[in-house]
């Protein structure tokens, strides 16, 4: 690689925040560097700091932080710049994408009103050019129909072609540095790949150097040509993307490295009972409607599917969101009204209501995505879990509850001692040890998990993956594990059902759907997550 | 959008009619009637009066009546104030409300949305403290004991304005009540204004305006502040209705022939056809500035669609 010209560089940056609980140091003290034209990496778990000190840099922290130290961008320490000065910098030679595609722009706003909004106050174009500039990057970025899109408001947009607005924003004024603080987390594998590949293509027809924040070490693999791990506000490891991945040096990044999920699951035996079984399931959802408003929008959402879950099987249903498989799952459970046939055991379910489902309930259990809104903040994590006994074995004694509570937590991995607590003590991952204890309590038959390590860190991730395992060849259970990420899906299942809008456009088993994808839309989304060829080779 | 305001409207017929015949009934329920006063007419003239004004027939007739010359435009007469019909008091009343209300209003967006603004930006210093201090104060503090307050200072210590009276519409006339009005109104609006306006500096548009290197008045005025004024853009639709529509204590203290007192005096006198007359008026404003909140509504905020 040719040794260019530093043009950012971070200098014991510390990042400083008060809070209630008193002063907390976000990021201790680092020293980071950018070369003109190269891709940084700086990747860490939620809470390393990564975000917090490329917000710092910008000086866009929120209004309880404070940056010391120096952020040296072409002999200009951003840090003690006046505002107005800063603001020379800012959008103009830095600029910075975010996570968040769906709240990063202004809804209020034409797409077309923001794009030009930054063009004019940094280069002083008039109005008429300032909109060809705008048209420009519209298509540069691949937005199809710009013309159209420039009058479109933000709501009128996918994540995707936001994304897409928001990186022609960024790069409006020609920057030496684009900071992309996560920029495919919040999207769908595929898109992610495109955003990704767009990116790399800008880079290589414009030159700016790019530091992507992220915690998907794919994205680093593939982009980076440095990296920067980090891990409690500090850079514990730091080299060329190469090197890392070849020869870790330090323990944490080993262990990040060895953090995806491995192992595969082997199917159940082919006379094991069908415990679940759909078939012709269909879940419509009216749009609209009403006094004077005329005829509803019928919406399919899940749209003739049919399923056979076996003991101790696993089911992996694949998707990009509004795919319709957590409407799925939910319709199998009767949490949906939905025509078609559902049986459950030899019981046809169809047509069972709220009272007739209840006593089922125990045996058909769920865990959700988000391990933060789906335990009740004012209950102790003993009321949580045996909550659920309290109605299904309502015979049991209150000292019996305890210890079917200890029980669980055990099972789980946490420590008993800790039901006395409130969810907020607990971290993510152990939040949703808590929410599977729930569920195992009852010693259901069926559980249905959806997305649930789509909110955690990888290392986290692979955790909590052992642990449904585990708990699946100690009780012989069937799971439909619903998510977007391959890697967890390969892991869980032992068959695989993909769906697109609503119906399944592939489904067998998982070595079978992974070796050999027969179907495009399969094909395109185990290439957008598996495939780890490099997007750019190094200069 | 002009269906959604064609279907608003149709819709507010039948709420008018419930309204309407609810009121109707429900102050008949009420012992006593319009000419049953602490004098007393002799019984004669008493049933003169009640059968020239109808007040003999069924209910249900009078009701009917009622509703038929309502639907004509016609709000029957003052049995109270027997010189004037119920709509030539509106006439000459409501207006007086309509300019002493409005003014306050727009004083209490323009001055409230000012306050909050500035305690937003400056969120647990000091200007947002005095803010915070000043609209709990104009909160609390009731508009009968605002009104001779200011009555005494400006009107007798210092002398700047009348005590009182209309003066045929003078400027100096309408300051007392219109700050009476208005302050506890400026009060809310700077609440409401602050809260939304921390909420929009925090969102992430803003964030993305600042990273862009907008500028401070392009991030605020532009960017937060649009975003910020949607619950005060609710909040207007019945604020306005009750502003216009003019207060007893304001006019009573001050003076003020509005038609804020219409509606309790006529009430306690059991004067029929004006209490009717001002239920229709408030609900009418009611209606109609909510309609028009809503369709502003759409032109703040693109993601809003009436169709």
């Amino acid at each position: 690689m040719i040794a260019s010209e530093t043009i950012l560089s971070v200098k014991d940056l510390r990042v400083r925040f008060r809070t209630l609980d008193g002063v907390v140091e976000a990021v201790k003290g680092i020293n980071i560097h950018v070369n003109a034209g190269e891709t940084v990496a700086v990747v860490g778990e939620s809470g390393s700091g990564k975000s917090q000190t490329m917000m710092a840099a910008m000086s866009l922290l929120a209004s309880n932080g404070e940056a010391t130290g120096v952020v040296d961008y072409r002999g200009r320490n951003l840090l003690a710049l006046h505002k107005s000065e800063l603001n020379q910098v800012r959008g103009r030679k830095i600029s910075m994408i975010f996570q968040e595609p769906m709240t990063s722009l202004d809804p209020l706003y034409s797409i077309g009103n923001q794009l030009i909004e930054p063009i004019r106050r940094h280069r002083g174009l008039g109005a008429a050019q300032a909109r060809e500039e705008a048209l420009k990057l519209l298509r540069l970025v691949h937005i199809p129909d710009p013309e159209r899109r420039m009058k479109s408001y933000p709501h009128e947009l996918s994540g995707g072609q936001r994304q897409r607005v928001m990186i022609a924003m960024a790069l409006a004024n020609d920057p030496d540095i684009l900071i992309a603080d996560e920029p495919t987390t919040a999207l769908d594998v595929t898109i992610q790949a495109q955003i990704l590949m767009l990116l790399a293509e800008l880079q290589r027809k414009l030159g700016m150097a790019i530091v992507f924040i992220t915690h998907d070490l794919g994205i680093v693999r593939r982009f980076a040509d440095r990296v920067y791990v980090m891990r409690y506000g500090e850079v514990v490891e730091e080299g060329e993307a190469e090197a890392i991945f070849v020869n870790p040096q330090h323990a944490y990044t080993k262990m990040l490295l060895a953090a995806e999920p491995t192992g595969t699951k082997a199917p159940p035996p082919p006379n094991a009972p069908v415990l679940l079984e759909g078939r012709n399931v269909e879940v419509t959802f009216k749009i609209g409607g009403g006094f004077l408003a005329g005829e509803p929008l019928i919406l399919r959402a899940v749209d003739h599917i049919s399923i056979r879950l076996k003991r101790n099987q696993t089911i992996g249903i694949v998707g990009e969101s509004g795919s319709g498989k957590s409407t799925l799952g939910r319709a199998l459970l009767r949490l949906l009204p939905s025509d078609g046939l559902i049986r459950f055991g030899d019981r046809d379910i169809s047509a069972a209501d709220r009272q007739a489902m209840r006593p089922l309930r125990r045996e058909l259990q769920l865990v959700f995505q988000d391990p933060f809104g789906s335990l009740s903040p004012r209950m102790t994590i003993g009321q949580v879990i045996t909550e659920g006994l309290l109605v299904h074995e309502p015979t049991l004694s209150g000292r019996q509850r305890d210890l079917r509570a200890v029980e669980a937590l055990r099972e789980v991995g946490l420590d008993p001692n800790a039901r006395n607590r409130y969810p907020h003590e607990f971290s993510g991952g152990q939040r949703q040890r808590i929410a599977i204890a729930r569920a195992m309590i009852l010693k259901p038959k069926v559980v249905v998990l959806d997305e649930p390590t789509s909110a955690l860190d990888r290392s986290v991730q692979k955790q909590i993956v052992e642990l449904l395992r585990k708990l699946q060849a100690d009780h012989e259970l069937s799971y439909l594990f619903i998510s977007h990420d391959l890697a967890v899906v390969r892991a869980m299942a032992d068959y695989i059902i993909v769906m697109k809008q609503g119906k399944i456009v592939e489904e067998g088993p998982t070595e079978a759907i992974f070796s050999n994808p027969q179907a495009s839309y399969t094909q395109t989304l185990m290439a957008a997550a598996i495939d780890v060829t490099r997007f750019r080779l190094s200069a | 959008m002009l269906r959604y305001v064609f279907r608003r409207l149709l819709t507010a017929i039948p709420t008018l009619l419930v309204i309407v015949t609810m009121a109707f009934f429900l102050i008949r329920v009420a012992p006593g009637g319009p000419f049953n006063q602490e004098r007393g007419l002799s019984p004669e003239i008493k049933a003169n009066l009640e059968a020239q004004f109808g007040l003999n027939d069924p209910l249900w007739l009078q009701y009917v009546h009622y509703l038929g010359n309502l639907l004509r435009g016609n709000f029957g007469p003052s049995y109270n104030m027997p010189d004037f019909t119920v709509g030539e008091l509106f006439a000459r009343g409501l207006p007086v409300s309509i300019q002493i209300g409005a003014s306050a209003l727009i004083l209490a967006l323009l001055l409230g949305g000012l306050l909050g603004t500035i305690a937003a930006l400056n969120q647990n210093k000091l200007a947002d403290y005095s803010v915070i201090a000043l609209a709990t104060a104009g909160s609390t503090i009731p508009t009968f004991v605002i009104a001779p307050v200011i009555q005494l200072l400006f009107g007798l210590t210092w002398k700047l304005l009348p005590i009182g009276g209309w003066g045929d519409g003078a400027l100096l006339n309408k300051i007392g009540p219109v700050l009476t009005l208005a302050l506890p109104q400026i009060a809310i609006v700077a609440r409401l204004m602050r809260g939304s306006m921390i909420e929009s500096l925090r969102s992430h548009h803003i964030r993305t305006a600042r990273a862009l290197g907008l500028s401070d008045w392009s991030v605020v005025v532009k960017h937060a502040l649009r975003g910020a004024i949607l619950p005060i853009v609710s909040f207007t639709g019945p604020a306005a209705a009750a502003l216009l529509t003019g207060s007893i204590i304001v006019e009573t203290i001050f003076s003020i022939p509005g038609i804020g007192r219409y509606f309790v005096e006529a009430a306690l006198n059991r004067d029929y056809t004006l209490v009717m007359g001002t239920v229709v008026v408030i609900a009418l404003f009611t209606i109609v500035f909510n309609l028009i909140v809503d369709v502003m509504y759409a032109f703040v905020d693109p993601r809003v669609r009436y169709d």
